[in-house]
């Protein structure tokens, strides 16, 4: 189903930005497993893919193989047809790949101002104002500030995604961006990657499990047990998460009625 | 009187690019080279033994006083240094020592500081020391201070040593009385075979008075550092220590802290922590585009800033 579906898409594709060819991701930690298996993933210019699955299904591992944290055992990546397979972390970042944590770390002694200079290799005190603003802080409060314990989850992450907002990038990974976001917030980021694709001639992967993100995709990739299990439409999945609330709901009557019914057990 | 070794020197360890304004002493190799007072700021060399007394008139608002020692030559210097803020007053004092040691015998330096800062005078003590040159002499540096804090006074303490000392033991003892208030922040990196102690002792004597020590360090190669860090409540009283030191290669780290309430109302915090420089880090700032190198360094220059 996989290869039907991607073979036809493939087909009429002329602007494949990122390229995961057949690869496999061995790590040894203590035992040896293999994590990522035989992965294949044409993204292209100026979409949005967001990338979902159960935990530990492998989306976070596909992240990081595509900024060399991780190497493939097997296998080869292609960043607009240039082969960066032995690429450095380094080297990949200065080509245009970048990767927003998904538990961001936090340095004592740097403060939000210079991280922001490291990641855009300027420092211009505006853009940076508007970084921040673009995820929903305040700059005047937070510039200044060491990124230190003194940081909540969810500062850490905004901060993480200014970061990348930062920089001129041909890939933006973002590993779970919403994750520690308030609801009030959440409506902004949403926000900022739709004008992130509109602004800029990006490839953006983003790995969610939420409807609001879901709904900005061009295509899903359903991502489990380190395979790629579908790639989807974002009507296809949308319909789908319908479909099992509308289940939920059912069941939840029938317990609430004190009745299962074989209708609802089907 | 002062050649481009001197004045380079002076830029480390004072960051004085030219003559600075206000009061100063500058010291060269056991000698008074140079000295300024104001109307506000004495400058009166001790007869009975080496060193100067600074006197501060009280309510003098918004001076500074350098008092730099260079070294150049090997050889042992010891110096006697008495401060006296007088009330109310508000001032800056940057001593710092820097030694250019290019022989195989030691250079060493000596301070003996002691402050008297009175009713609710207020002062930033910074004191910087460097080291360089290629010859085999260790560059050794040992100061002493003592810092008397009248009621209502308030101190900040800047103690930073980056780069070329070979062995250095600091001693440091802090007295608070009533409203007293102090803040410390030690900055120190030692490499190669390089040694360092820190002992800071502040004892919280005054009802409210208050204290907070930051000391942040550096070991790498086969360096070794040891703070003693020790806060003494005698009195209702806040007090916190944080000490952090990133440690790399071979060095070796000791951090002894010791916090002791003499009342039940004393409130006194230790914190230490001791390890390398997390991969995460690391690896954040590599996806940025730096080198693992050019990671390292900003980590380091952020924590040591």
């Amino acid at each position: 189903m996989f290869y039907n579906r991607w073979g036809t898409l493939r087909a009429g594709v002329k602007n494949v930005m990122l390229e995961l060819r057949d690869i496999t991701v061995t790590v040894t930690e203590g035992t040896e497993a293999t994590i990522l298996k035989d992965i294949n993933l044409e993204l292209e210019k100026n979409k949005i893919y967001v990338m979902t699955g159960p935990n530990g299904g492998g989306k976070s591992s596909i992240a990081k193989t595509i900024m060399g944290i991780y190497q493939p055992s097997k296998g080869k990546l292609f960043l607009d047809g240039v082969d960066i397979t032995d690429k450095s972390i380094t080297e990949r970042a200065r080509m245009g790949i970048g990767y927003a944590f998904q538990t961001p770390p936090r340095f004592k002694g740097l403060k939000v101002r210079e991280l922001l200079t490291l990641a855009a290799g300027r420092e211009d005190i505006n853009e940076q104002c508007d970084l921040l603003f673009d995820v929903g802080l305040c700059a005047q409060d937070y510039l200044d500030r060491e990124i230190n314990a003194s940081f909540s989850g969810g500062e850490l992450k905004r901060i993480e995604i200014a970061t990348l907002l930062a920089r001129n990038l041909k890939v933006a990974v973002f590993d779970e961006p919403e994750a520690g976001i308030d609801l009030w917030s959440f409506q902004k980021l949403t926000e900022t990657f739709a004008q992130l694709h509109e602004k800029y001639d990006l490839t953006l992967v983003i790995i969610s499990h939420q409807e609001r993100i879901l709904r900005l995709a061009d295509q899903v990739i359903v991502v489990s047990e380190g395979r790629i299990s579908d790639i989807t439409s974002r009507d296809n999945i949308l319909a789908e998460i319908e479909r099992i609330d509308s289940d939920c709901l059912c069941r939840r009557d029938c317990i609430k009625g004190e009745i299962l019914s074989a209708e609802c057990d089907r | 009187m002062l050649n481009a070794i001197d004045k380079r020197l002076l830029q480390e360890v004072a960051d004085l690019h030219t003559i600075p304004q206000g009061a100063y002493n500058i010291r060269k190799n056991g000698q008074g080279v140079s000295r300024q007072t104001t109307a506000n700021i004495d400058i009166v060399t001790k007869k009975d033994k080496p060193g100067i007394d600074v006197i501060v008139k009280p309510g003098t608002k918004g001076e500074s006083v350098h008092i730099p020692v260079i070294l150049s030559d090997s050889m042992s210097d010891l110096v006697y240094n008495t401060f006296e803020i007088g009330a109310e007053a508000d001032v800056l004092v940057v001593a710092g020592c820097g030694i250019h040691n290019t022989s195989s015998n030691k250079a060493q330096h000596d301070g003996v500081h002691e402050f008297f800062v009175r009713k609710g005078a207020k002062m930033k003590y910074v004191e910087k020391h460097y080291g360089e040159g290629n010859g085999t002499g260790a560059r050794v540096l040992n100061p002493k201070t003592v810092i008397e804090v009248e009621e209502g006074g308030s101190v900040e303490l800047e103690m930073v040593q980056i780069k070329g000392v070979d062995q250095t033991k600091r001693d440091t003892l802090i007295r608070l009385h009533k409203n007293a208030r102090l803040i410390v922040t030690e900055r120190l990196l030692t490499d190669q075979e390089q040694n360092a102690e820190s002992n800071i002792t502040v004892e919280l004597l005054g009802e409210d008075s208050t204290a907070q020590i930051i000391s942040r360090s550096v070991a790498q190669d086969n360096s070794k550092q040891v703070f003693h860090l020790i806060l003494r409540g005698y009195a209702k009283c806040r007090g916190h220590i944080q000490c952090d030191s990133i440690i790399m290669q071979n060095a070796k780290v000791s951090s002894i802290p010791e916090i002791t309430a003499y009342h039940s109302d004393a409130e006194l915090i230790h914190e230490a922590a001791i390890g390398k420089i997390a991969s995460e880090q690391l690896v954040k700032l590599m996806t940025l585009g730096l080198t693992e190198e050019e990671a390292e360094a900003a980590i380091l220059q952020g924590f040591l800033k």
